[in-house]
């Protein structure tokens, strides 16, 4: 038998998120986790994991697929649900414009991130799905940070956060009428660097994104983007080979890359425990206006 | 002493919860602003954004608390409407602020900030002195049990750093806190605008020999902060893989509410009250000796009984409150007043019943800490002990031992809004 695991803070996380995640199985009927192939759903979805153990995750993992993805994500969205046998329920933002449902932004800075969130509401309508777990975490943005634990959305699948329902110790409160649904985010305690301290201890498999390559990028408004069929550069934008990672992965078309050598989950750590620019930093989706995060989670957005 | 790698010692790092309190113009943003930039857990584009809505504004200097107010409506209106989390760590620990208004919905508000927290920092404004407000914070700091109680007296740069206005404040809070249930509560004179005690010691302040904030909240002693004595074990969920390899495997799932169990342990299954031995502890593919709160575990009985969502295991030897009459202190929280004799559904661990009020016996006066059993309307921010009927036997312990077991909520079932927070004496 191996000893008894220290509490310490990340091992306190880790037991709130379980307790968390397995709340949600308990008083749903019929809850989903969202996965978009990042760091955060891959640590959320690996809690799921250790929370049902040795019983298989009782529930689907969703991913709203922009069609903008980079290849490396996809990639590694396959390889884990082949090589854990979770049941993977994928959506595509295409099928909504091509439906009529939303329509494509255009400009230099067009984004289907903003347009993920119609495909995200059909689909809880659709599947008749009545808790999304998502992977938010409230150290990210500013209005993450009023975020509950258990966000209670409207038959719209609208956030109202002067209306949140106060949230004691740790009774969480499911209920809700027909067609609302919940939004729960076991990780919402952590932060970045709880995240990736998790990722070593826990020896997690990430994609190759996170770690430093040569890729070609350009830059606009004093981010470095990814080279990519989907983003439409100016003609003065010139491309050309550097060293990069990606501290956050998106959307193609709004996730910022950082010129970086690090090749090792230690180097991340080490990086991030110096940096002075925040996560989301990069980001241009949170650029576009004062409360763009606040706004985007009003309509439903994750 | 042996050398860690940064990425190692972050490992090995204690986490503390912390609650801030205080009414509308003390300086709680500032502070907050002042702890996170010391400590250098405000980013470059942080500032720069706030930098930017400040000049936006019209605004003279940074505005620490636009970092804090994170929706529309409190940046427009300069208020804080909501509990915010905020994080930061030392090289000693990581830290996390339940940042809660100081604006009308104080109660409620103070009250989701305090049910998890570890310490309650609680400001004063050196020329205001100890007001309603401050016994408010110190009685629902104690009503909730918080361990450690931090008095910050702040802008004393505006009292030319007295001693005198400090040991005045801490003599009227000893003397109004007496009838309070607090174990542990520290003084420090501070100005959180100039930075004065609260990560850098205060030149000013020479009379002050005490540690800064930040040390303080550093080195609190907070393992013992979990009841250590009773081991309780709500049961969450029930696994059972149903697969060739599992194909017996029924484990009860949960996270262990207070105390240890270990492997072999003698214990009885609530409600039924059956006894029987614990045979194995698991985690992912951990094989445990022990379990301990807070961990999240898996237990497995060497019997096969009926337990299920909501059961209890408790010690053979230990016993636990059981029954459907309790009587408890309640924080109200809903818009619309408590019903008389209505009927609420109540949440207590891992159980859903439900309840109905029976009597409000009395309802405090939080401002003068009087008990008044003549008002007996409850609405929204009251503080009162009333007695419920619940359809089925809880089983519990008194909250002053167990904030996990003596701990409810109720809910109002037609709007489905947690509408109280109740406490079991």
């Amino acid at each position: 038998m191996s000893e008894k695991v220290p509490i310490n803070h990340l091992r306190e996380l880790e037991s709130e998120a379980i307790f968390v995640i397995r709340e949600v199985v308990a008083q749903f009927e019929n809850p989903v986790m969202l996965f978009s192939g990042g760091k955060d759903s891959i640590v959320m979805y690996h809690l799921a994991r250790k929370a049902f153990y040795p019983a298989k995750v009782p529930f689907p993992l969703m991913h709203i697929d922009t069609g903008h993805n980079f290849q490396e994500t996809l990639d590694f969205r396959d390889w884990l649900v082949k090589e854990t046998g979770v049941q993977l329920i994928v959506r595509y933002v295409q099928d909504s414009i091509d439906q009529g449902r939303v329509v494509e932004e255009t400009g230099y800075n067009a984004s289907r991130n903003k347009l993920q969130t119609v495909t995200l509401l059909d689909a809880i309508e659709e599947l008749k799905i009545d808790c999304a777990m998502g992977g938010g975490r409230r150290d990210e943005e500013k209005a993450r940070a009023k975020e509950r634990f258990f966000s209670h959305r409207d038959e719209f699948g609208q956030w109202d956060p002067k209306n949140q329902r106060p949230e004691l110790w740790n009774l969480f409160n499911g209920r809700k009428n027909i067609g609302e649904h919940f939004r729960v985010f076991p990780i919402s305690n952590w932060t970045e660097m709880d995240v990736w301290q998790y990722i070593l201890l826990e020896n997690i498999a990430i994609p190759s994104l996170y770690f430093s390559h040569e890729r070609e990028v350009f830059e606009r408004d004093g981010v470095l983007y990814a080279k990519s069929p989907y983003i439409k550069m100016k003609d003065t934008e010139k491309v050309e080979k550097r060293i990069v990672r990606f501290r956050t992965i998106g959307d193609a078309t709004c996730t910022g890359a950082i010129e970086s050598k690090a090749n090792s989950v230690e180097d991340i750590i080490r990086e991030v425990a110096a940096t002075r620019i925040t996560e989301r930093g990069g980001r241009a989706d949170d650029k576009r206006s004062e409360a763009a995060m606040e706004d985007r989670k009003i309509e439903g957005y994750f | 002493m042996e050398e860690k790698t940064i990425e190692r010692s972050y490992l090995d790092m204690e986490l503390l919860r912390f609650t801030t309190a205080g009414s509308v113009d003390d300086g709680k943003s500032t502070l907050i602003g002042r702890l996170l930039y010391d400590s250098k857990a405000i980013f470059q584009d942080q500032l720069e954004a706030i930098e930017r809505a400040s000049i936006k504004k019209g605004e003279e200097y940074v505005n620490l608390a636009l970092l804090t107010d994170g929706l529309r409506a409190e940046r427009e209106q300069g208020i804080t409407i909501d509990v915010a989390y905020r994080y930061f760590h030392t090289p000693k620990r990581k830290f996390i602020i339940a940042d809660t208004p100081g604006h009308v919905q104080y109660t409620r508000n103070m009250v989701t900030g305090a049910s998890t927290a570890n310490a309650a920092v609680i400001l004063v404004d050196a020329r205001h002195g100890v007001i309603e407000q401050t016994i408010r914070h110190a009685y629902i700091a104690s009503l909730l049990r918080i361990p450690h109680v931090i008095v910050c007296v702040n802008k004393m740069d505006l009292v030319e750093f007295k001693q005198e206005v400090f040991d005045e404040i801490q003599q009227k809070f000893h003397e109004f806190s007496s009838h309070l249930d607090l174990h542990d509560v520290r003084f420090i004179p501070i100005s959180a605008l100039l930075g004065d005690n609260v990560v850098e010691r205060s030149k000013n302040m020479d009379w002050y020999q005490g540690p800064t904030l930040l040390y303080l909240l550093e080195n609190l002693y907070i393992s013992n902060d979990y009841n250590q004595l009773d081991a309780r074990f709500p049961v969450q969920y029930v696994i059972r893989p149903q697969s060739t390899e599992y194909h017996d495997y029924r484990g009860y799932a949960g996270r262990m509410a207070s105390g240890t169990f270990r492997v072999g342990d003698r214990v009885k299954v609530l409600p039924s009250g059956f006894t029987t031995t614990i045979k194995g502890i698991d985690f992912w593919t951990d094989h445990l000796d022990s379990i301990t709160a807070p961990q999240s575990g898996t237990i497995l009985l060497e019997d096969d009984l009926d337990v299920s969502r909501g059961c209890m295991i408790i010690p053979e030897e230990n016993g636990i409150k059981q029954g459907q009459d309790v009587e408890l202190m309640i924080c109200w929280l809903g818009d619309k007043p408590m019903v008389p004799g209505g009927k609420y559904a109540l949440k207590h661990t891992t159980n859903d019943l439900r309840c109905m009020i029976k009597e409000v016996k009395y309802k405090v006066n939080i401002n003068t800490l009087e008990k008044d059993y003549t008002d007996k309307a409850i609405g929204m921010n009251d503080i009162a002990c009333i007695s419920i009927r619940t359809t089925k036997p809880l089983f519990y312990d008194s909250y002053r031992v167990n904030r996990v077991t003596g701990s409810l909520i109720l809910i109002d079932e037609a709007t489905n809004v947690t509408v109280g927070a109740g406490m079991i004496i």
